[in-house]
């Protein structure tokens, strides 16, 4: 039975285990990168990365439950002057466990904990990555406040005509699908000046269409096709 | 309670070894330097992983 063993507790008694990962939450950010052994790294993952989460916000308050963690003035205005405004962007996943095989003498499974952003070797096109999100559901908060305003828009006509919907839905129905068509020609010359004729278009079959999934999704098709636009005119620069 | 009656001889003791058998690692190899690497482990003699110096064995020993 696995009941009530929610961590490791790495064969220590609770204040011998939180002195020994303070230190090593202190080591790795005055050094960027400790050698140690596997476990005590996911142990100090753990422990260390809501410590740089909280650093995001550089308050008076922050600043003191962060200490109580740390306990080393040094590490503290480390964690709040240099890191944390190096990994504002990314969400969480700042330590990486490179895992470099067994220590000699007990055969403990040793690694290397690092601060993701402070190794350039392994630093590639994230940023990019981290933007774009890979979730398919649950938009979020970029895509939730432009996106409101067609629902609402939508919402609107469903309260007012509850009863002209059947319809007008075919004739929504088929205005949005012509219109895919033309994103896709637009897409592939990638002209500045389709994206704002649609956009112009756009308002007139919200009116028409009672679904707002229908006009959220091309909403996002759009989106999508201007950002690529968006991205090709960078590389062009 | 049940004990043993007799103890154990070395022959039956070894007899019951013969099953325990050391399983081979399983090993790949490192897309740089051509090594046998173990997998989920940085390359023991160039240092890197997933084809990117993540170990600068000069700096770092
Ligand atoms: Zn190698």
């Amino acid at each position: 039975m696995r009941h009530r063993k929610g961590f490791n507790h790495l064969g220590r008694t609770n204040t011998h285990r939180k002195a020994m990962l303070s230190n090593m939450a202190s080591s790795l950010i005055l050094q960027k990168r400790i050698t140690t052994t596997t476990a005590k790294a996911k142990a100090l993952r753990s422990y260390i990365e809501p410590l740089i989460t909280k650093s995001k916000n550089d308050t008076t308050h922050s600043r003191r439950v962060v200490f109580s963690y740390l306990r080393n003035k040094y590490a503290l205005s480390e964690l709040f002057r240099e890191i944390s405004p190096k990994v504002i962007q990314r969400p969480g996943g700042y330590t990486r466990i490179l895992k470099t095989g067994n220590r000699l003498g007990d055969n403990a499974e040793m690694c290397i904990i690092e601060l993701v952003d402070y190794n350039e070797n392994m630093l590639d096109d994230k940023p990019a990555k981290g933007k774009s999100t890979r979730r398919r559901r649950g938009s979020g908060k970029k895509k939730t406040g432009e996106a409101s305003a067609a629902t609402a828009v939508a919402a609107g006509t469903e309260d007012a005509t509850p009863a002209e919907t059947a319809e007008e839905k075919e004739a929504g129905e088929e205005n949005a699908e012509t219109e895919v068509q033309e994103e896709s020609k637009g897409e592939a010359k990638t002209s500045e000046e389709k994206p704002e004729t649609e956009v112009k278009e756009e308002p007139e079959a919200e009116k028409k269409a009672t679904e707002g999934k229908a006009e959220a999704k091309e909403k996002e098709e759009k989106k999508e096709g201007d950002k690529a636009a968006d991205k090709e005119e960078d590389k062009k620069e | 309670m049940a004990h043993p009656k007799r103890k154990t001889s070395k022959t039956r003791r070894d007899k019951r070894r013969t099953h325990y058998k050391a399983t081979p690692a399983t090993l790949s190899t490192c897309s740089n330097c051509g090594a046998a690497v173990k997998y989920h482990r940085v390359c023991p003699e160039c240092g890197h992983y997933r084809g990117k110096l993540a170990v600068d064995k000069d700096v770092s020993a």
